[in-house]
């Protein structure tokens, strides 16, 4: 079943066309790639999907992103609710200056207000049981989480993520900073979690997506070239520019 | 004649090296003269008494007390106002005409010169307010001065925190003012407090703005309400130096010194806290 649909989904900054009518189909509980070259709107139509443009100023949309049917585009959206809904895992590992503890319950914190502190021991051990996490840090939730090697931190965001109960996860290459050992293991993790979730990421690497995605889509110059079934568009693309890319010609 | 490329070298850093010792001298000097004069008069009673014989014996106490009440006045004003308008400007305003006309108005309000704080002081809460010559004029007034301070050091503050934070606090669904509150304002409040101590070190040594707002040429019990007058070090010490006659030079060196420590220290406290938060620097 489609989580995600975007229907004709166009969008620019300024006077720059950074997607244009994208119609793409998410399905629940797997993993969709969206490969691409640098620049091609891959990263940009992930943002949509939460809303996160609408931080960048001068950024102007068409068309539809439909989540669980309901459009999300438009000024009528509720953002919290949205991106409650539709998380994000960014490029960076990015965990707040806090405790290991305070950041997987900071979701929490903003959304309930005040929690009972077993309920929330309770939560900041699910979190980072469902990371895999739990047996390394238990003994050390009150240190900094700055502290953390670079893949516990990106776990840790995962984590973080996943307390505050989303469908999807948006990840905007998460292993891009990370080595190859610590990206097996973080392609191992979504690869559970896809149980659970539906995931879409963005990746430069084509090998990434062949390997753990379920469905493919190509962009190029802001346009999605291909989408469908990850084995047919790197077995048999029908499109020469994805075949272009894949083949290693350009990207 | 050839050059020779190392001897302009050494030429040029002595010069440099000259340049940045021109500053250390003079600071290096006022500290050493006021201490070697003023550090005689320094005891207890000097610290707790009242002036006495027309200020020309006795303590500074009152003075002390006033500088207190006043720069902790303006802090309870100034600093709230200050951290507000500054989370405006770097959280909420956008670029424009408005946004512009503020910046450039905090910029302007910070090279007013202080006397003619202490004129708009009278004009404003003096004579206008109604509140006289009083604690609560002055403080008002040394708080105006001190807003385009705290305004400046909060907003740099805030915007050193990395927009990651604000990113992906609102990615889990915080709404904007959750973001301030929970993320940014926690990682820049020692930037703020460096800001505010240095802040109101300048407001302890001011003269012009508490001179016709607050400041009592001679008043030898505290003050018992913000609407009283008060003495403060500052003007204390321009009373004693130019308007009593035969004033012994170590009282004034005496109360000089206790000021400049006054200020010092505050510098010193707004210095340990940038360095422990340089070194706390997370990201």
């Amino acid at each position: 079943m489609a989580k995600i649909v975007t229907q004709d989904l166009k969008l620019w900054y300024g006077n720059f066309q950074a997607l244009k009518s994208v119609n793409a189909s998410f399905e629940a509980q797997m993993i969709t790639a969206i490969i691409g070259p640098s620049g091609c709107g891959k990263s940009t139509l992930l943002r949509v999907l939460n809303r996160m443009n609408d931080l960048t100023e001068g950024v102007r949309t068409e068309g539809q992103v439909l989540v669980d049917g309901n459009n999300i585009l438009g000024d009528g959206a509720d953002l919290v609710t949205l991106r409650k809904k539709v998380g994000m895992v960014f490029q960076r590992p990015n965990p707040f200056p806090l405790s290991i503890y305070e950041n997987i319950a900071f979701g929490e914190r903003i959304h309930t207000g005040r929690v009972k502190r077993d309920v929330m021991d309770e939560i900041v051990e699910r979190g980072l049981k469902s990371v895999l996490l739990w047996d390394e840090l238990k003994d050390k939730l009150k240190s900094s989480a700055m502290s953390l090697s670079l893949e516990q931190k990106q776990r840790l965001c995962i984590a973080r993520l996943i307390a505050v109960k989303p469908d999807v996860l948006l990840m905007d290459e998460p292993c891009s900073t990370l080595d190859p050992q610590a990206t097996a293991r973080i392609e191992e993790l979504m690869y559970e979690l896809k149980r659970d979730y539906t995931i879409i990421i963005v990746t430069h690497s084509m090998q990434q997506a062949a390997r753990i995605s379920d469905d493919t889509g190509f962009m190029l110059l802001g346009e999605l070239v291909e989408f469908g079934k990850t084995k047919d568009i790197f077995t048999a693309p029908k499109d020469k520019r994805t075949e272009d890319y894949i083949t290693g010609r350009y990207g | 004649m050839k050059r020779n490329p190392h001897l302009t070298q050494k030429i040029a850093f002595f010069l440099l090296l000259m340049a940045t010792l021109l500053i250390v001298v003079p600071v290096g000097l006022i500290v050493v003269i006021i201490i070697q004069k003023g550090l005689p008069a320094i005891n207890w009673q000097f610290l707790t008494d009242i002036p006495r014989q027309g200020m020309r014996a006795g303590g500074i106490f009152p003075a002390i007390v006033g500088t207190a009440y006043l720069v902790g006045g303006a802090i309870v004003f100034a600093l709230p106002i200050g951290v507000l308008a500054a989370i405006y400007l770097s959280e909420y305003s956008k670029e424009n005409v408005l946004s512009r006309i503020i910046k450039l108005a905090i910029i302007n309000l910070s090279g007013v010169p202080s006397v003619v704080y202490g004129l708009f002081g009278l004009a404003l809460f003096v004579v206008f307010f109604k509140f006289g010559a009083s604690i609560l004029s002055g403080a008002l007034t040394l708080g105006i001065m001190i807003l385009p301070i705290i305004i400046t050091s909060s907003r740099e503050a805030l915007e050193s925190v990395p927009d990651s934070f604000r990113e992906v606090s609102l990615s889990l669904g915080a709404s904007k003012w959750q973001t301030i509150r929970n993320i940014v304002l926690p990682n820049a409040i020692p930037g703020i407090l460096t800001g505010t101590i240095l802040g109101l070190g300048r407001a302890a040594g001011e003269t012009a703005p508490i001179l016709f707002t607050v400041a009592a040429f001679y008043l030898p019990q505290l003050p018992e309400s913000i609407f009283d007058q008060a003495m403060a070090l500052p003007y204390h010490l321009y009373v004693i130096s130019t308007q009593v006659p035969n004033v012994d030079e170590k009282i004034r060196y005496g109360t000089a010194l206790v000021l400049l420590l006054l200020v010092l220290f505050m510098n010193l406290v707004a210095i340990i806290i940038r360095s422990k938060l340089r070194k706390n620097k997370k990201w």
